[in-house]
């Protein structure tokens, strides 16, 4: 049956063919992203539940669902309808604009907290191939660049928030944010070059092939070709994975680097003064955010969708059932980060303003900045002084294909 | 349809460079600044049709993302209420006009006179790694100038930022 739909699909134009796919990309993408922020605040809810010894939510559910015979009770507890009755809450929940507020501002800040993350997501290769298809949405050939500078205008939204609010804690947790953002990116961008020293590639895909073929960056183990290049880097890039992480919790405002919200100083941070679905756009904005970040983390460090023993993405090409697989890795893996940051937020206490400015310019950078320079030795000793050519991916095959 | 979105982003460009110094609804450096990133992002749009993907990505990341957000942060401390109530002054506009009008000129003039550029070049010269093989072998003097120079501007920085030298 596949084979008749494809075959009908690949009838039609190139241009048809691309929008065809693009869209249904596009709107398989959103609807997942969007369920996984959705369920990512029950998670987050109950996770914290768990560590606090609560129980959390667990009452909320739709009529008659409990009379169903033997699914019944379990969908009636875990509160698995909570995010449904949230997100219904914030629509219907009166939308209060304060008197004093900059109106313009005041309306675009949530958006444009909410759509970089999602416009992030775009280029992040959530599974190998259907078909022909490469599951992602635009495959860039300057990617994690792309994404960087997407991310970079993440923070207009929460300047806007707080200049917009035009009263005091929104606006310090503005200026908070600015400062904060702009001091992690940098070393968030300098602690990714090593992989792109090694890889010799900038597209996120072409990154992912790599990890199949030679091993992932952060556990370098199981890979269909190991070479010593791996094990020389693995240090370095597991350095290089910390730098990211960390500044990633401060990129999406988290705890324990949610300064620009602490609720004990500055009652709410730049969304004090937002109420109903505006507030909800800030909510789920932070977690789209980490979404995005679990899926950057996933593809540059634990090889995207790759795992040992199914790393061949050729394979995929001709089985479908393969290439499903490769999704549901992918997706098993941003759940698996997702926990991790949710954990770090309910284990470890806030840092002060001036210890997380410290972190970031004193010892990430620095350290960064050596990261890479090792990194580049190594890198030129390997092709320099080994007989085999360096493990280059088919450039060609990643090239602007116009 | 590659001409339609040349010709959107670039009214668009312009549109918003104007809103930059003459907006009419608004004197507020923050709606300024805005509009400045806005036109830098069409500026991107604009690279990307030139198939300089790096370039486009660099001018986003770097301008809109960084230099601007800086902007903002120092416009929204500094607190310009004064700037919002400033008027524009005919002499100022009469001569920022013919300025620019003088400009367009001489660019519309040497357009006329030479008329288009050559055949276009391949695509192949906004990718990462040609580019980065440029900086690295043909342009290296001007390049590593360039990095000291602004490594002087750093150090400058610091110097003056400095309250009392030992």
């Amino acid at each position: 049956m596949f084979q008749t739909i494809f075959n009908t699909i690949s009838s039609w134009s190139p241009l048809t063919q691309f929008t065809f796919w693009s869209a249904i990309k596009v709107f398989g993408v959103f609807g997942v992203a969007m369920t996984i922020v959705a369920y990512a605040v029950l998670a987050e809810r109950k996770i914290s539940a768990f560590i606090q010894d609560r129980v959390g939510p667990n009452r909320v559910s739709l009529p008659l669902i409990g009379s169903i015979p033997f699914l019944g009770p379990l969908l009636t507890r875990w509160g698995i309808w909570q995010p449904l009755a949230d997100g219904v809450k914030s629509f219907i929940k009166e939308d209060f604009t304060p008197s004093y507020v900059r109106k313009a501002y005041y309306w675009l800040a949530p958006a444009i907290t909410f759509v970089p993350a999602l416009v992030v997501i775009a280029v992040i290769p959530f599974g190998s191939y259907i078909g022909n298809q490469k599951m992602v949405i635009a495959d860039l050939d300057v990617g994690i660049l792309y994404s960087f500078g997407i991310i970079s205008l993440g923070v207009y939204g929460i300047v806007l928030a707080g200049y917009a609010s035009n009263s005091k804690y929104p606006f310090l947790g503005g200026i908070r944010s600015s400062a904060q953002l702009i001091s992690y990116e940098i070393a968030m961008g300098m602690s990714v070059v090593p992989i792109f020293l090694v890889t010799q590639q900038l597209n996120l895909s072409a990154i992912v092939e790599y990890q199949a073929q030679y091993g992932w960056f952060a556990l370098p183990f199981c890979a269909r070709e190991l070479t010593p290049l791996s094990f020389m880097i693995w240090p370095f890039a597991l350095i290089s994975f910390f730098i990211f992480l960390v500044s990633g919790f401060a990129e999406t405002n988290r705890l324990p680097f949610d300064l620009p919200e602490s609720e004990t100083e500055l009652v709410a941070g730049y969304n004090t003064e937002y109420s109903s679905i505006k507030f909800a756009l800030f909510f789920m904005g932070e977690y789209a955010n980490i979404i995005a970040g679990a899926g950057m983390m996933v593809t540059l460090f634990l090889g995207g969708w790759s795992v040992p023993g199914l790393s061949d993405a050729a394979i995929a090409k001709t089985h479908i059932a393969v290439g499903v697989a490769h999704i549901l890795i992918f997706l098993f893996k941003v759940f698996f980060l997702i926990a991790i940051v949710i954990w770090v937020r309910w284990m470890f206490p806030r840092f002060r303003y001036d210890q997380l400015m410290d972190l970031g310019w004193r010892r990430f950078i620095p350290v960064a900045l050596a990261n890479i320079l090792i990194v580049a030795v190594i890198v030129w000793a390997v092709t320099t002084f080994s007989n085999e050519t360096k493990p280059a991916l088919a450039h060609s095959a990643y090239q602007v294909n116009k | 349809m590659h001409d339609a979105f040349f010709y959107i982003f670039a009214i668009l460009t312009v549109f918003c460079a104007v809103m930059v110094v003459a907006n009419p609804v608004s004197r507020s450096p923050i709606t300024s600044a805005m509009f400045l990133v806005l036109t830098i992002t069409c500026m991107a749009a604009l690279f990307v049709q030139l198939h300089a993907f790096f370039l486009a990505a660099v001018q986003i990341l770097v301008y809109a993302g960084a230099v601007m957000v800086l902007f903002l942060f120092v416009i929204m401390l500094l607190d310009l209420k004064e700037e919002e109530r400033r008027r524009i002054k005919a002499v100022s506009a009469g001569l920022g006009t013919l300025a620019v009008g003088s400009i367009l000129f001489l660019i519309i003039k040497s357009t006329l006179q030479f008329g288009q550029a050559g055949a276009i070049p391949p695509h192949t010269e906004g990718s990462t790694a040609s580019l980065g093989k440029l900086l690295f072998s043909n342009y290296v003097l001007p390049f590593e100038i360039l990095s000291l120079l602004l490594l002087v501007a750093m150090v400058g920085v610091i110097l003056l930022s400095k309250k009392d030298l030992k």
